[in-house]
């Protein structure tokens, strides 16, 4: 899902630019107001494993490849906003010293894979997970479901960013100057691939580290005491701790 | 302070993530059995393949920037994942050791709170 140079027109990648640094500035403003300075090398961690992840290449039949993400994970443990800068930071080194993913690109890609992912995996994590208690099977499937939406759902994001280049950026004779491939191929392609296989591994990475941390140091969830407030609640409606 | 010092100050699960980021990189050879390009990320030389010519804009952009670690790999025509091996841990170390001590600099540059 990392779109090199040459794939976005000066149209798109600006736009994503513009988008991406009112979010890049309240992901900082939310870490300082919200993490707390033990919390700091869980943030390291966090962006160290999206990285190493991101090396493990799914083969997909058709030739093609990708891989799993895990900013969901960290937007579930350290809050979506934190995944902002985690994943941000990982995807600078890969297009500065790895050359995966372009410069003019990289506002897209922290869009897709930095604030999509991480948003949309949150959200469908803290609806499934309702008031359920901390390490239940049920806030695991959660963490499962959300990685495995997340990650789906920003491929379609970046397929639709690719997809629109032939009818925004194209000569006088209506050849594309950028992503040659229209919308009818790019969001069925990054769809497909994603939802079919990598969205599977995105899942398990999220489901198994999500549990391990549940069971056994809750402490570092972002928001554990709000979701054992309400578990505790649930469980005891209307009736006062004996 | 050494390193094991500073890793048997660590709180339990802490270390359990560290030693499982170390098994990743460890194992991270496995993501080189698939050889296959990425949808939308090919080489020009492969869109002109695929669609018959490169385009213009993208012929303009593409190669803005050349990366030290291009493709995760040291310098060199490596096509097999033996030869690709090296540089691919290289790479895994190089990355995991750049993105943690950013992010964690940007922690402590932007944390104040202790409690």
């Amino acid at each position: 899902m990392h779109i090199p140079d040459g794939y976005l027109g000066p149209t798109t990648f600006i736009i994503m630019y513009l988008i991406m640094i009112p979010i890049w500035l309240y992901a900082g403003y939310w870490v300082q107001k919200h993490l707390r300075s033990r919390q700091v090398p869980y943030l390291a961690l966090g962006a160290a494993f999206s990285f190493v992840i991101m090396m493990f290449n799914v083969p997909v039949p058709g030739g093609s490849s990708g891989h799993a993400v895990g900013s969901a994970l960290i937007a579930i443990i350290l809050g979506p906003w934190a995944a902002v800068v985690c994943t941000s930071v990982a995807l600078i080194i890969q297009c500065l010293v790895f050359g995966d993913g372009g410069i003019t690109a990289y506002g897209a890609n922290c869009f897709n894979m930095a604030t999509v992912i991480p948003f949309t995996g949150y959200f469908i994590y803290k609806i499934i997970a309702g008031k359920s208690p901390i390490a239940s099977k049920l806030r695991i499937a959660a963490a499962a479901i959300g990685g495995y939406f997340g990650l789906g759902v920003a491929a379609g994001v970046a397929g639709f960013e690719m997809g629109i280049q032939p009818i925004l950026e194209h000569t006088a004779t209506g050849v594309p100057l950028y992503m040659p491939y229209g919308l009818n191929v790019t969001v069925p392609a990054m769809l497909i691939d994603h939802f079919g296989f990598f969205c599977w591994v995105e899942a398990i990475v999220t489901g198994l580290a999500f549990a391990y941390i549940a069971k056994n140091n809750p402490e570092v969830i972002f928001n554990h005491s709000e979701i054992e407030k309400k578990a505790k609640k649930e469980a005891s409606p209307g009736v006062a701790p004996a | 302070m050494d390193v094991m010092g500073v890793f048997n100050k660590m709180d339990k699960t802490f270390k359990v993530l560290v030693i499982a980021l170390i098994i990743l990189v460890v194992l991270v050879p496995v993501g080189l059995i698939a050889s296959g390009t990425a949808f939308g990320e090919w080489g020009p030389d492969e869109l002109q393949q695929a669609v018959g010519y490169v385009p213009a804009g993208l012929a303009h952009l593409t190669g803005l920037w050349s990366a030290p670690l291009e493709g995760y790999d040291l310098p060199g025509n490596h096509e097999t994942i033996p030869t690709l091996t090296p540089g691919y841990y290289v790479s895994a170390i190089v990355g995991v050791i750049c993105v943690g001590l950013i992010a964690y600099g940007i922690g402590k540059v932007i944390i104040k709170r202790n409690d």
